[in-house]
């Protein structure tokens, strides 16, 4: 009755592999045939706006939605053919919390260890262990809905990890926190990391979070556009990114096009362009330079410089035209999810 | 692997396979944490105290000086008894069952349909927490039976706990069936309230089942709650010192065209009710989008 699985784990399995996975609401292409292979012990991001379809390729990949089309495995099980195999090998922290507030921390885990069946002789031992390693063992008592969000969002870390699973699954770990709630958040998923032997799959829309994964797929509208690791990303650019306020942007487009040559469009209320050594680009921009600049700011590429020269807009854009997108959606699926 | 194990010896869990051992923890949980959410809702519990008091007492005892002659004698309060206890339990089990509503709208659901376990055994531990939970409410009704002027009895209290255990579990199963579909609490609610009124008034717990208009009588043999509240009569009337005539007003049973309905097939009905909405709840839980 008792019997453990110790002999079901394939060495050198991809952890995750998913083959031209598609998912439809309606009319609609949620996620539009993606393609990915992530090695065991790998930590691999997917960045991307809202909207662009992270979460609902998590839940095919957590079997709680079926794909429209494609297939993936996880820990080397089908996720449609073999439910209850995946389910039994991931751990996951849902985007919206899924914890009851009205247990204490403590009762809110045990209730996990009893439905993943996890060994009675274990549960006492695990659930220090993992309450230890978010720094919430003192609070296993107090309720979870007088929890801030960042408590939350580790002792669901720490729930998603009672079970030892294979791939944990963390969908916008970060989102909603302050930014040292946010970097305390990624040092325990660093420790997390050395700690046991897992493959972690995140989603994320901040760019700077992505940094932290040895991997990373840039996914928009429902399509994978980038896939690599973050400095293969950064160097593929290999331009630095400008940014000038005019008084007159569509003229200094023009300008810009006239007499360097260069493609510029608005981004972030800036024109926008990039160039090979920026630094020593400006001094020949304010030299030459027809109309008059107000400031000017010069990045090293950055992950969101891949996903503007791949989607011709920024992140922070390409939220702002999608929450448009989810609006005029909602009004159409009444109800549905936040 | 080896590294992972000298350096954590505890945490080699791995989750077994699905066993029939395993399904039963996951059902005894998920019952559990139903019991645990009602023991610490205070308000919830003092409203399962008070509810069935305000009905026996203000409504029996407000309607009895109306209907003193009609009665024969019998206090209103223990006519109308087992229809209270019915109400208190149904109320109770809808309440209940909603608050698989409010663990999808709070996330929580996600976190028990992930789980490596049957989607049965979540919606059958789910349905027994109601059920349980209902049952209190009915054991409390049936503590002050005596002061409704129900007679303290073993096989009373034996057999109507039987019969609203039963009661408890087909409707939090019928409030669970529901809940798979409507997935917004006030949708919710407002179905509850849509719903469980004509079942409660049409169900004759508040009035004798023989002599009504045609149109009522149909109505009242289509509703399920009738078969639960007749069987409660029944052993209650057996078990009161009035005369015949009396008996056969107040407490004339249940007929399909003329045919006195045994009260083991009613409580059949009830039963069988129940096992098809587990059924049907079952499904729905085990689609996914
Ligand atoms: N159940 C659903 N019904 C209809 N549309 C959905 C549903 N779930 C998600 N979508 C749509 O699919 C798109 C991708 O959503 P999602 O995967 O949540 O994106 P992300 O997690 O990247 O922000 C969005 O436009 C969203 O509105
Ligand atoms: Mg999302």
């Amino acid at each position: 009755m008792t019997e453990l699985i110790t002999t079901d784990r394939p060495t050198a399995q991809l952890a995750v592999s998913v083959n031209g996975l598609e998912k439809n609401y309606g009319d609609f292409q949620a996620v539009r045939g993606i393609d990915l292979s992530i090695a065991s012990g790998e930590t691999f991001g997917f960045l991307g706006p809202n909207g662009a379809g992270k979460s609902t390729t998590i839940s095919m990949l957590c079997t709680l939605v079926t794909p429209s089309g494609g297939n993936a495995q996880v820990a080397g099980f089908d996720v449609v053919r073999q439910r209850a195999e995946v389910r039994r090998n991931i751990g996951l922290v849902f985007q919206d919390t899924t914890l009851d507030g009205y247990l204490t921390a403590e009762r809110n885990l045990r209730l996990h260890a009893e439905l993943y069946g996890i060994p009675r002789g274990m549960v006492n031992d695990r659930l220090r262990q993992v309450l230890d390693m978010v720094g919430l063992w003192d609070r296993k008592d107090s309720k979870v809905s007088t929890f801030s969000g960042g408590m939350k969002r580790r002792l669901e870390i720490a729930r998603g990890l009672m079970h030892s699973p294979r791939v944990l699954f963390l969908d916008e770990p970060t989102v909603g926190l302050d930014p040292q709630t946010r970097s305390s958040i990624w040092s325990y998923i660093r420790e997390l990391k050395q700690a046991e032997d897992i493959t972690i799959f995140l989603t994320t829309h901040y760019m700077d979070e992505a940094e932290y994964c040895d991997r990373i797929a840039i996914m928009d509208q429902g399509k994978i556009i980038a896939l690599d690791t973050p400095e293969a990303l950064k160097a593929s650019i290999g331009k630095d990114r400008v940014q000038i306020h005019t008084d007159d942007d569509a003229a200094a487009i023009a300008a810009l096009a006239d007499q360097f040559g260069i493609t510029a469009t608005v981004a972030e209320g800036a024109v926008t362009f990039g160039v090979e050594r920026g630094e020593a680009f400006i001094p020949k921009l304010f030299a030459e330079f027809p109309l008059p600049i107000r400031s000017v700011n010069v990045a090293r590429p950055t992950l969101d410089d891949v996903f503007m020269s791949y989607t011709g807009s920024t992140i922070r854009d390409a939220e702002t035209t999608v929450a448009q997108r989810g609006r005029d959606a909602m009004t159409m699926f009444r109800g549905g999810r936040r | 692997m080896t590294s992972t194990e000298v350096r954590l010896p505890v945490a080699k869990v791995r989750v077994p396979v699905r066993t029939r051992a395993g399904e039963l923890r996951a059902i005894k949980i998920v019952w559990q944490r139903e019991l645990i959410r009602f023991s610490s809702d205070r308000l919830r519990m003092l409203t399962s105290l008070t509810q069935p008091f305000l009905f026996l007492f203000v409504l029996g005892s407000g309607l009895s000086r109306l209907t003193q002659a009609s009665t024969g004698g019998l206090s209103l309060r223990t006519f109308l008894y087992p229809g209270i206890l019915a109400m208190a339990v149904m109320f109770t089990a809808m309440f209940s069952a909603a608050s698989i509503v409010w663990d999808r709208e709070f996330g929580f659901l996600r976190e028990m349909l992930v789980a490596p376990v049957r989607r049965s055994s979540i919606v059958i531990g789910k349905c027994l927490g109601g059920a349980t939970v209902a049952t209190f409410q009915g054991i409390l009704v049936i503590a002050i039976g005596g002061l409704a002027g129900v007679p303290y009895n073993a096989t009373i209290i034996f057999s109507v706990f039987g019969i609203q255990l039963l009661l408890a579990f087909t409707i939090t199963t019928f409030g669970v069936m529901m809940a798979a579909r409507v997935k917004q609490m006030q949708s919710f609610m407002a179905l509850t309230q849509m719903l469980v009124m004509p079942l409660f008034f049409l169900s004759g717990a508040m009035f004798p089942v023989s002599h009504l208009p045609a149109w009522l009588t149909v109505l009242n043999r289509i509703d399920p709650l009738t078969y639960a509240v007749d069987p409660i009569r029944r052993v209650v009337f057996n078990h009161l010192d009035i005369s015949p005539a009396v008996r056969t007003s107040l407490d004339p049973g249940v007929t399909w065209g003329g045919w006195h309905v045994p009260t083991l097939l009613e409580v059949a009905i009830v039963a069988i009710m129940g096992l098809i909405m587990l059924g049907v709840a079952i499904a729905e839980f085990s689609k996914t989008e």
